[in-house]
């Protein structure tokens, strides 16, 4: 059996979170552009466009991560797609990320008053130009806090992703609490990790959100 | 696409989802309880509590349900604590919903207005009187639509418990796919057994807390 002392189970841990980061990114980014498409499905004046788009987000919300991923991994190769764990995992968190990001900045634009919509229309300008100079700016950062927060709760969902055999931090601790038998310290050390990863996130939504509050 | 197998594994498919629904009821009602006493604690206790209350709080809600249910399900037997799957699954769940129902349930707390206290302590109450009688169902009637989605929210989470063998839907579902090797079709129709779950879920618990506290929750 291979000895592994303290500073090894750190070592491996910490290089494993490299992909828990880049996984986190590629998600956070490939569902932002994914969520904006499906924000303007979502805002959009044809009735059927916000019907699908309330669709794709209901399906999303309604049923369980792991189910997603598994559809992905397990699903498409059936289909006739070979896919790797790495592609399963960035594409199943994409959409997962884009239903949620979708539905926090439509709150956002619901927030805004009809006025801002009536003086771009005043101003002359058409619907995109009214979207992009007015409405979304304000969206977005009226929604700032919980997008920040989506983002902690992205993060400790890569974790999901150990399970269809993405090589991340959750499956190299179970590697080597295999191989030590010493699961209080290998998932303590991995929850310390996620806790650093998280902690200043979440205490910076909690800013946002009481910044937003006093204005 | 072949459903040739679904009659028979409709048994199974029941059982799974009969198992995650059990889960989601006793974690429903321990993890509320706990969230009363802790928002409570975290409010009126001694300080050190309230100190402990807070980061059990930021503990787990920055940190991977999953992680936490290894910690629970692999850490507790070295220290001599055997748990069986469902009781371990019960015991996470039920501890990571209580850490975010703990802030929930403090915000209710919170928006019931000073006076409603100051009164019924002028009527003679006695304090434990006053939150059970007076504060605690006006803060629930509150909180009931954020209560009501962190309660789906961890039935849609509660797919992860499979990890550790605990026989519910997601695990059912593995073996089923195992058994037909017809993955893709196995994984869409547990999940459409989810979606409808969980439509489900918070339809029984939308009307069911307008009957009860006659909340308002669209």
């Amino acid at each position: 059996m291979i000895e592994f002392t303290f500073w090894d189970i750190v070592r491996n841990l910490l290089l494993a979170a490299r992909w828990t980061v880049l996984l986190s990114l590629a998600a956070f980014i490939g569902g932002g552009i994914v969520g904006m498409v499906v924000l303007f499905f979502r805002i959009a004046k044809n009735k059927w466009s916000r019907r699908i788009a309330s669709g794709y987000i209901a399906l999303f919300q309604g049923t369980p991560l792991l189910m997603q991923l598994f559809l992905m991994f397990f699903g498409l190769p059936m289909l006739g797609l070979r896919i790797e764990p790495w592609t399963a995992a960035v594409l199943g968190l994409t959409f997962f990320a884009s239903a949620y990001l979708a539905e926090i900045w439509r709150s956002g634009v619901d927030a805004l008053p009809r006025g801002q919509w009536d003086a771009g229309a005043s101003l002359g300008l058409h619907y995109l130009q009214e979207l992009r100079l007015i409405i979304l700016p304000q969206a977005f950062s009226i929604t700032r806090a919980p997008t920040v927060g989506f983002l902690v709760q992205l993060i400790k969902s890569t974790a999901l992703t150990s399970i269809i055999g993405f090589e991340e931090l959750v499956r190299t601790s179970n590697a080597i609490n295999n191989a030590t038998f010493e699961p209080f310290k290998v998932y303590g050390l991995v929850a310390l990790i996620f806790f650093v990863m998280c902690f200043p996130l979440t205490q910076y939504a909690r800013s946002l959100e009481r910044r937003a509050a006093t204005r | 696409m072949a459903f040739a197998w679904l009659p028979g594994a409709l048994g199974d498919i029941a059982h799974g989802a009969a198992t995650t629904i059990l889960l989601i009821a006793v974690t429903t009602l321990a993890g509320t309880l706990l969230s009363i006493l802790g928002a409570a604690g975290r409010r009126n206790g001694p300080v050190l509590l309230r100190r402990a209350i807070a980061w059990y709080v930021e503990v787990m809600r920055n940190t991977p349900f999953l992680v936490q249910l290894f910690f629970i399900f692999f850490g507790l037997p070295s220290l001599g604590i055997r748990l069986d799957p469902l009781l371990a699954a019960m015991l996470a769940m039920t501890l990571n919903m209580a850490a975010y129902t703990i802030e929930i349930v403090g915000a209710g707390l919170d928006a019931v207005p000073g006076g409603q206290t100051e009164a019924a302590l002028a009527l003679g109450l006695r304090p434990r009187q006053v939150f059970i009688k007076i504060v605690l169902p006006q803060a629930l009637k509150i909180i009931y639509p954020a209560l009501t989605s962190q309660i789906v929210i961890m039935m849609l989470e509660s797919a992860v418990v499979s990890q550790i063998a605990v026989r519910e839907l997601t695990y059912e579902a593995d073996m089923l796919q195992a058994r037909t090797f017809r993955s893709f079709e196995t994984y869409f129709v547990v999940t459409l057994v989810y979606l409808a779950m969980s439509m489900a879920l918070r339809r029984l618990l939308v009307t069911g807390g307008r009957r009860a506290l006659g909340a308002g929750v669209s």
